[in-house]
């Protein structure tokens, strides 16, 4: 049996434990815990203080493991190792909350860094009125050209496949490219 | 005769046993795997904890206990250098911010939680040193010993019985393919989730221990646990021995095609859902 991975990782409060747990085949695995900080209760009431972990079974030789990174900044100890081994990763940012832009970016720099493999970035939230263009948070988040900014809601799963198949492109493209 | 020796030979929990019932005054030091400890005596009662390059001096003591605010720690590290925690224990009885008691107790608790660790230590080396003495500046406690010797115990037995259950560790795990519903109200705790992230067919769990940081018996509890959780069972590793960075969940596959063929399939298991 192979095993492949994809770490799904973001700032605070993204959606990574709704993204997986749209696809996973199995209930997710998550240790969401009270928020303890005030600022972050206001948001949301619990979060992932080490990692979600969901599962696609492609056939009988292959499983694919996705590992969704604890969100707030004291438990990054976990994202190196995590990110070891991983295919490709997905960084979630939150469309109608500009205020974790920076962070995410951030993040996005924090896994090239561990690992250069291929990602692409998912603006989640797009489904409500608050949500920032598309566009408009490429330049917020000063990412290149290159660089595949995907709509997406993490609750739909429509838009989960795409943005997991966007990815898995990326993947194809670079093992073409790396034969050039 | 010096009191030296090896941890394999006798055990954090004898060694405490001895010095209780010799009344000793001295300080242990054992030499584990990948750090140090030194645990002081005095009459045979604990004195004093230090493990590693863990940060013992009271404020962060207290820290931990929360006694004090990040906040405030930052300000003793930053502005209270040269003040001896003996000075420092002082000066925040005398604002009435926190009693002795308070002191004592977070100290009682962290040199407790020093000790309690180094029962999970199976392999070192330890000797005992009658005139070294706790650093001049810290604040030292008087402990009996007893219910740390019963708790040591309790432990030793608990290695036995994994022991029985895990006999070796050069076998592999594998998640379980239909584990059922009640994964969802599975709350791991993050060493459990550092080793379920190396759980592959291809690493013994040996490896995963080695990769983790973990020594035997904690693997061994944690590897119990998820096995008596449903979550994983125990088999063969597949193929030949391999190392945990290269047996890690990633693409393994040596061709490219293959490893084109292998994002094929992932790209058409995922149209699929």
């Amino acid at each position: 049996m192979q095993t492949v991975k994809m770490v799904v990782t973001g700032p605070f409060s993204a959606g990574k434990t709704e993204f997986i747990r749209s696809v996973s085949e199995i209930d997710v695995v998550s240790t969401e815990r009270k928020v303890s900080a005030d600022g972050e209760r206001a948001i949301k009431n619990a979060t992932t203080v080490a990692m979600d972990f969901g599962r696609i079974t492609v056939d009988e030789d292959l499983v694919l493991y996705l590992f969704g990174t604890p969100g707030q900044k004291r438990f990054d100890f976990m994202w190196e190792i995590l990110s070891e081994g991983m295919l490709g990763f997905i960084v979630m940012v939150d469309s109608t909350r500009p205020e974790t832009f920076r962070e995410a970016r951030s993040i996005l720099e924090t896994f090239r860094a561990y690992a250069p493999t291929p990602y692409v970035v998912a603006a989640n939230k797009q489904d409500m009125a608050d949500a920032w263009d598309i566009d408009d948070m490429r330049h917020a988040l000063r990412l290149d050209g290159k660089v595949k900014l995907l709509p997406c809601v993490a609750s739909d799963k429509a838009t989960v496949k795409n943005v997991l198949l966007e990815l898995l492109y990326s993947i194809l493209a670079e093992m073409d490219g790396g034969e050039k | 005769m010096a009191l030296r020796g090896n941890l394999r030979d006798f055990t954090v929990t004898q060694l405490l046993n001895l010095i209780n019932l010799a009344h000793k005054t001295g300080t242990l030091v054992i030499e584990g795997p990948s750090e140090a400890a030194k645990v002081a005596f005095r009459d045979g009662k604990l004195a004093h904890a230090q493990i590693g390059q863990e940060d013992g001096r009271l404020a962060s003591v207290l820290h931990r206990s929360n006694k004090l605010t990040t906040g405030q720690l930052r300000a003793i590290q930053t502005r209270a250098v040269q003040v001896s925690d003996k000075e420092l224990g002082l000066l925040l009885i005398n604002a009435g911010y926190l009693s002795q008691d308070d002191i004592l107790n977070s100290l009682q608790s962290y040199f407790t939680d020093v000790v309690r660790r180094l029962f999970t230590w199976v392999e070192g080396s330890f000797r005992f040193e009658n005139d070294m003495a706790p650093p001049e500046d810290r604040i030292t406690v008087r402990l009996d010993l007893e219910n740390l010797i019963i708790e040591g115990a309790r432990q030793l037995r608990e290695w036995e019985q994994l022991q029985d259950e895990i006999p070796s560790l050069d076998m592999a795990l594998k998640f379980i393919e239909r584990p059922g519903t009640s994964m969802q109200k599975m709350n791991l705790s993050v060493e459990e989730w550092r080793v379920v992230s190396y759980i592959n067919p291809r690493n013994t769990i040996q490896q995963i221990a080695s990769a983790a940081k973990m020594s035997d018996l904690e693997i061994r509890r944690i590897v119990y646990g998820l096995l008596q959780a449903g979550l994983v069972e125990v088999v063969r590793p597949e193929g030949a021995p391999a190392s945990v960075d290269r047996a890690r969940p990633q693409v393994t596959v040596q061709n490219r095609e293959e490893q084109k063929s292998l994002v094929n399939r992932l790209i058409t298991r995922i149209r699929s859902i």
